[in-house]
């Protein structure tokens, strides 16, 4: 059997080798003529609504830096890639971009494990790679030509803990992490680390990898061990499911997770189980200032619905890319590279845009709380040593004003009306 | 003491499911000595078809009991279609020949059916709709069981309640059991052996079709790859209880389903990490079978000469 899958394997490499015309390089570096930019990420896979509103957002940008005369009168044209999610595919993919399409640029990937296979060809190619959303702190570690214009790990993992610890005064937090995931792993010591300073304890671990298709054993062991939180930092698909199947377990303490959980797709698995609980994210569609406001309307004309924060920062990557492109005057290397490596305060709609001395863009992060299909601010939490800008969003404990903020005394979940309870006497465990 | 029941439940709801796939490959197996490795991608058919006919019929808007029993009905009589269809079209021709000839075309089948699957779909997940209004009911302390759960259990005991009478009190039954003591004298006797052989298929493609409308309650989250590891564990539940035999199937199934739950949930304690939960259903199948090499129930198959 293994025999004739890896002949057929090989066979389907050879068609698809032949079926591949040679496309010749439409790219060029230098001064004049169009320039070409690859984007890469999940359009078909498991985690394709996150490729998708990016892809969206990248387009977007392009679109209105094209109808507004170009960059320095040089049109942009996006060329994207499908790597179906899959780390292999993307390397793949990425070589492809650079090698046939000879991309000035590349943007992409979401999935801190996708970009991590990605970013070593585009850094020994020396072509710049800016990541949207992967928020890992090895990728662009990985080489001066890789940066990202959204915040780490480190931050996010603290921004949840801090939420945790001293928002809904837990004590007691239980963690259910994605095994094969970077993302999910990294999260989880910054969280762990971050919560444990803060005087919590971590109660419970347990693990799952994607494409399981019950937790029940994991939930049912945290369970026992009465948490007040349960941290969930992986992706939508899993994560919607194991809100369904915790609410089945009559689990009611919240659940906290990350910017993976954002996506529509996120509320046709979990529904109503989702209620109550609180992700960290890089930007709230309901935020007053008019530049969001903006982006928010004309991506609904566009696209039909509300843009996600993979949609927004997607949307900023471009941007991010060609305010560099218009300072280095070039889009030949190593201009181009120090010219995004030297970004700084670019008013992007996911917040101003810093990169630090490794290529991390320096910004705050929401809190949302989850409710009937929606995102509901809660707070901003700022990176340490930067202070709220003045008018900005109050600042976390005194954000009472907002109806949306649990009460402080006990981090349980409203009982949501779908899922009824029978309990014969609550007792306790 | 909860937490043991609670994972006791939810070891039987998984194995359960194991149990209704398991069956399909042990009858087949019975009747044709053929390991149809395409029978977990029916149960991803199923599970498939459920999720058109809720939106077709317009039972996705809301739980409804009516469309919980339309939707697994019908997907059970499209996925009998199916399982009938890939008997008549890929093993009818060959059954002839060798049986590795067979062994490999079902592989092809298998390869073929989640392949156009994700060329028509795409390999994204999908999101079941919830069709079952989801409650659960304390048993004691925090041990709690799901209306999902129940319905697991309840349908697959009925089912499997009916197939037990479909083999020992019905005509068809007794040809069927005919047809698996000896094919060719069956044929003798009158019976009519392609027929029998193509219900067999249908029954057990249904089968497996509830299961994937069942677990699509319980896991809503649905996808054209969704059969190839539950299709595989539930292969191995039909081996682990002695492949041919009906009871062992269940048996197998229920077995590999608590196991795999008690590693996730125990196995931390004693340093087991819960990743490995797929590796202990595969342990144990080998465990098994170099003690009892037929199986848990399975019986020692006499050559003839």
């Amino acid at each position: 059997m293994k025999r004739l899958l890896l002949s057929l394997g090989l066979i389907t490499t050879l068609l698809f080798v032949f079926a591949c015309e040679r496309k010749g390089g439409p790219g060029a570096g230098g001064n004049s003529g169009t320039i070409v930019v690859g984007y890469y990420g999940d359009l078909s896979g498991r985690t394709s609504n996150f490729g998708q509103s990016t892809k969206n957002g990248v387009e977007m940008a392009a679109d209105e830096i094209n109808k507004a005369g170009g960059i320095d009168g040089r049109q942009i044209q996006i060329l994207s890639e499908d790597d179906e999610g899959r780390p292999e595919k993307a390397a793949t993919v990425v070589t492809k971009l650079i090698d046939q399409d000879r991309v000035i640029a590349l943007l992409g990937e979401v999935a801190s494990g996708n970009t991590l296979a990605a970013a070593p060809k585009a850094q020994a190619a020396k072509v710049p790679m800016i990541s949207p959303s992967s928020t890992n702190p090895a990728v662009t570690q990985v080489g001066d030509y890789i940066s990202r214009v959204c915040f780490i790990d480190p931050f996010q993992g603290d921004v949840m803990a801090k939420f945790a610890a001293n928002t809904l005064k837990a004590k007691k937090a239980a963690i259910m992490l994605d095994f094969n995931s970077p993302y999910s792993r990294g999260l989880t010591e910054f969280f762990e680390a971050s919560f444990k300073k803060l005087g919590g304890e971590i109660v419970d671990k347990q693990s799952y990898t994607q494409g399981d298709r019950d937790y029940k054993g994991q939930l049912t062991a945290i369970r026992s061990k009465n948490p007040d939180v349960i941290y969930v930092p992986g992706y939508y698909g899993e994560v919607g499911v194991i809100a369904k199947q915790a609410k089945q377990l009559d689990i009611k303490a919240p659940m906290l997770g990350g910017d993976g959980w954002d996506s529509t797709q996120l509320w046709d698995l979990g529904g109503d189980a989702l209620n109550g609980d609180y992700i960290s994210n890089h930007y709230s569609v309901d935020d007053p200032s008019p530049a969001i406001q903006k982006f928010v309307a004309d991506y609904r004309a566009r696209y039909g619905n509300v843009p996600d924060a993979l949609a927004a920062l997607g949307y900023d990557a471009m941007k991010v890319l060609a305010d560099a492109i218009k300072r280095a005057g070039t889009t030949e290397e190593p201009q181009l590279k120090d010219a995004i490596a030297a970004t700084k305060d670019f008013p992007g709609v996911t917040g101003t845009i810093s990169l630090d001395k490794d290529r991390n863009a320096v910004k705050p992060a929401v809190v949302l709380k989850l409710q009937d299909r929606k995102y509901i601010y809660v707070e901003t939490i700022y990176p340490e040593g930067m202070t709220p800008p003045a008018g900005a969003p109050a600042a976390p404990a005194t954000s009472s004003t907002s109806p949306a903020v649990a009460p402080v005394s006990s981090p349980t979940k409203a009982a949501s009306p779908v899922v009824e309870t029978k309990k014969a006497a609550p007792s306790p465990q | 003491m909860d937490t043991f029941v609670q994972q006791l439940i939810n070891g039987l709801t998984i194995g359960a499911i194991y149990a209704l796939i398991a069956l399909g490959y042990t009858m087949v197996y019975g009747i044709l000595r053929l390991i149809n490795f395409a029978h977990g991608d029916i149960y991803m058919v199923g599970a498939f078809v459920g999720y058109f006919l809720a939106f077709q019929l317009g039972f996705a808007a809301g739980p409804s009991v009516v469309g919980l029993t339309v939707v697994l009905i019908g997907s059970m009589i499209a996925a009998a279609l199916v399982g009938m269809a890939i008997e008549r079209f890929a093993y009818r021709p060959i059954r002839k020949y060798a049986r590795m000839t067979t062994l490999i075309t079902a592989i092809g089948v298998s390869l073929l059916i989640e392949n156009l699957f994700v060329a028509k779909l795409g390999a994204a997940p999908r999101a079941f709709p919830q069709l079952l209004r989801e409650q659960s009911y304390t048993l004691f302390g925090n041990a709690a069981i799901s209306k999902s759960q129940i319905l697991i259990f309840a349908v697959s005991v009925l089912l499997m309640l009916l197939l037990q009478w479909v083999i020992f009190k019905t005509k068809v039954g007794t040809a069927m059991r005919a047809v698996s003591f000896n094919l060719n004298s069956a044929k003798l006797m009158g019976i009519n052996t392609d027929f029998i052989i193509s219900f067999t298929f249908a029954l057990g493609s249904a089968l497996a079709a509830a299961a994937g409308v069942l677990t699509a309650q319980y896991n809503p989250q649905i996808d054209p790859l969704m059969g190839i590891i539950t299709g595989l564990k539930a292969f191995v539940a039909a081996v682990l209880g002695g492949i041919g035999n009906i009871p062992g199937a269940v048996l197998g199934g229920l077995l590999i389903g608590i196991a795999e739950t008690f590693v996730v949930g125990y196995g931390q304690n004693v340093g087991v990490p819960t990743t490995f939960r797929d590796a202990v259903a595969f342990a144990i199948l080998i465990l098994v079978l170099l003690f009892r090499p037929t199986g848990l129930l399975g019986s020692t198959v006499q050559e003839k000469v």
